[in-house]
């Protein structure tokens, strides 16, 4: 691995990672002069222009996770990825601005878990805050985890040393421009991941003949996925390239598995509207905004480049297997990572095999290398090859690679970079990527320290302590969260399976969110008692949900299993669905049972009837939210259209 | 806050275009154009392009400053 790595990566590469890691760094320091209280150091002191709280609003979400997970479901799915964007993402960030953004900015409160204690009462406050806290450390260690590994198999770097270089940064970074410095590192790590991905995006598509040559190699494979072993089933031949037709031709149509109401309901409104409009790490840069019209049009910057966002991280999957599909490309989506002593162990068998036991030496290399799946007629074919006249090594483990019939998807945006991007570019794609990761992780701590100081040291362990202190405190846990963090990845690191169970809990716990902030915001009845119960139990919902029924031989812990979801994610969305209904109808109920503590003077600011409309008639036309909004959803109406 | 961003987004881009840009031009035709790129140069087109790229956000900075400057002699001159 060390000599591949060797071989990869040239000074220029390294130059422009140093140049980036020097910027960065150079940001936090020179903002450290503005740093003079609490609020500067968590709150950004709310002075930020609106295209780059907006810019940032949408980068924080696209951590290197997110770019490696889009690569992947474009790759698995096709262009059907892009409903996480158009059908998710987009009329929830418009949702945020018109509606919800004016109670969080007008209220005053410093994030998502204050805004509650105001409209409910501090249990609500203390569940939302604790959970946000553990999960956001959890969530950070887990991408830090999956790119350190990233990068050790696919250039070789050290785990170690990707994973502590990388928190230094960003610790450093933070530590001294706080909010502000992870805010505007955001915005510099968009514009590296668009400079970065495009060129590989364009040689891609150049390379496959466009991208109506794209879509006719994807029909010819939806039609016919088994023979590049990407699974048994059959699908009509839009399957990887209409977002809309094989969805409602239903889930045995689509490699998704998902039916239309999971999509539409559990995906575009519950899990969508849940993400963007309550999750402090993204609702936290539309409140750091200079005012009222500059938070409420966070969003809706955002929203924009999300739209297009899909070109950049969905495409390349979509590229990747038209090219594995594609002969003479040379070029196949990666297999999983076997290790270099299977290979020497595979390797042998191939020179002991004799003409006469060949089905022998498949099974013999496919038991050599991890017991991976392998194309018999591959391996037969290199053994004709070594036969007639003998390979070298590496020629027998290139044969050997080329034959394991699995796919790592995630491994997919990186082996693109790595075909098309000369020494140069590939320092650009390759920092962009480490971008993409240090400001995910940078976003996480500053979500996390505010968070844990306003939410939980001040209301619950040091309560009227100077603001000394808490900009103190802020500093000092930053550091304790970036260490929390990388102990999150070697956690992820040793217990996989921890790390998918952890996953799973997340899910219960995020759920049901949105139905409280709904009907918190919306319905001047709801009381704390509705809205912390209802939130038990829409959790304890989706995970009854969840023991009762299986998805891809997962879940059913309960012993019972009364239904099989054709896919995990059917069962996702089908989970999250059933949290937010119960919650809903729990905290109804519940509310209607118990007395309001919080009369309607209390509640002005942060109920809608209760809360003077803005007027938005002083602002020019263009810059009104509601206008703005609109013409984004019609935007992405077209999208879905052309798409269809 | 004090720092404009479209600064130093603007040096960062200026410097690394002119990099890459130089880089590409000394290795024009080199063969691993061929080998990964489909025989295009994208360091010298991809460099020119990010050093526009980078000139006009420091433009903007530059222009930033000047209405920053003017408003503030503005507010600072009594008015006749």
């Amino acid at each position: 691995m060390s000599m591949l790595a060797d071989s990869i990566l040239h000074p220029i590469d390294y130059s422009i990672l140093i140049i980036y890691v020097g910027f960065v760094l150079g940001i936090g320091f020179a903002l450290a002069r503005f740093m003079k209280n609490s609020s500067d150091f968590l709150t950004a002191g709310r002075g930020i222009p609106t295209w780059v709280t907006g810019l940032a609003f949408m980068s924080a979400n696209l951590g290197a996770l997110e770019l490696v997970g889009m690569g992947a479901s474009g790759a698995k799915y096709g262009i059907a990825t892009s409903h996480f964007y158009w059908v998710g993402a987009i009329p929830a960030m418009v949702f945020l601005s018109v509606f919800m953004m004016p109670f969080y900015y007008g209220s005053k409160a410093r994030s998502v878990p204050e805004y509650l204690k105001m409209r409910f009462d501090e249990r609500v406050r203390a569940i939302n805050s604790i959970a946000f806290a553990v999960m956001t450390i959890l969530a950070s260690g887990i991408s830090m985890h999956a790119l350190a590994q990233l990068l050790n198999q696919l250039l070789g770097w050290d785990y170690n040393a990707a994973l502590w270089i990388c928190s230094v940064v960003v610790l450093l970074y933070v530590l001294k421009g706080g909010l502000t410095s992870a805010i505007y590192t955001e915005v510099l790590q968009f514009f590296m991941i668009v400079m970065g991905f495009a060129p590989v995006v364009y040689l891609g598509l150049k390379d496959v003949g466009g991208w109506h040559n794209v879509t006719t190699t994807l029909q010819k494979v939806a039609q016919d996925p088994a023979a590049l072993h990407l699974g048994t089933a059959k699908y009509g031949a839009n399957a990887w390239t209409s977002a809309w037709q094989p969805l409602l031709a239903g889930p045995t149509n689509n490699p998704m598995g998902v039916d239309l109401f999971a999509m539409v309901f559990g995906l575009g409104f519950v899990l969508s509207f849940g993400y963007w409009c309550t999750n402090f790490l993204v609702v936290q840069r539309a409140m750091a905004a200079r005012n009222m019209t500059a938070a409420r049009n966070t969003p809706l910057v955002a929203a924009l480049p999300k739209m297009l966002l899909p070109a950049l991280v969905i495409v390349p999957g979509m590229l990747a297997v038209a090219l594995t599909a594609t002969p003479g490309k040379g070029y196949r989506i990666p297999p999983p990572v076997v290790s270099e002593q299977a290979y020497s162990k595979a390797i042998a068998v191939v020179k002991k095999a004799t003409p006469a036991d060949v089905d022998a030496t498949v099974v013999a290399v496919g038991a050599a290398l991890e017991n991976k799946k392998i194309d018999a007629d591959k391996i037969k074919e290199l053994l004709v090859a070594n036969a007639t006249s003998s390979l070298t090594d590496d020629k027998i483990h290139e044969g050997l690679k080329n034959s394991i019939a699995e796919y790592d998807y995630n491994g997919v945006i990186l082996s693109l970079v790595r075909k098309y991007c000369p020494p140069g570019l590939l320092g650009l794609a390759l920092t962009a990527l480490l971008a993409s990761f240090m400001s995910g992780m940078a976003g996480n701590v500053t979500a996390f320290n505010t968070v844990w100081t306003y939410d939980i040291y001040q209301a619950y362990l040091a309560k009227n302590k100077s603001d000394d202190h808490y900009f103190w405190m802020g500093k000092f846990i930053t550091v304790v969260g970036i260490l929390l963090s990388i102990a999150a990845a070697y956690f992820a690191k040793r217990y996989d399976n921890a790390m998918d169970v952890i996953q799973l809990v997340f899910g219960f716990v995020n759920a049901p969110l949105f139905a409280t902030f709904l009907l918190g915001m919306f319905w001047k009845r709801t009381t704390g008692t509705g809205a912390f119960l209802g939130l038990f139990g829409g959790i304890g919902a989706s995970a009854l949900m969840h023991g009762l029924t299986m998805a891809e031989g997962k879940g059913g812990w309960m012993g019972t299993t009364l239904y099989n979801f054709p896919s995990s994610m059917a069962q996702n969305f089908w989970l999250a669905s059933v949290a937010f209904i119960a919650c809903f109808v729990l905290t109804v109920m519940i509310s209607m049972a118990t007395q309001r503590t919080k009369n309607d003077e209390e509640l002005k600011g942060l109920v809608y009837s209760l809360t003077p409309k803005i007027k938005d008639e002083a602002q020019p036309l263009f810059l009104r939210p509601a206008v703005l909004g609109s013409l984004l959803l019609v935007a992405c109406i077209i999208l879905n259209f052309i798409f269809w | 806050m004090g720092l404009d961003i479209r600064l130093p987004i603007g040096l960062m881009f200026t410097l690394v275009g002119v990099i890459m840009a130089i880089y590409g031009a000394l290795t024009n035709g080199d063969a691993m154009y061929a080998q990964h790129s489909l025989d295009i140069n994208v360091n010298l087109y991809w460099g020119c392009a990010m050093l526009v790229f980078g000139v006009l956000m420091l433009l903007g900075a530059w222009r930033g400053t000047v209405q920053a400057a003017a408003a503030k002699a503005a507010a600072t001159t009594p008015k006749a």
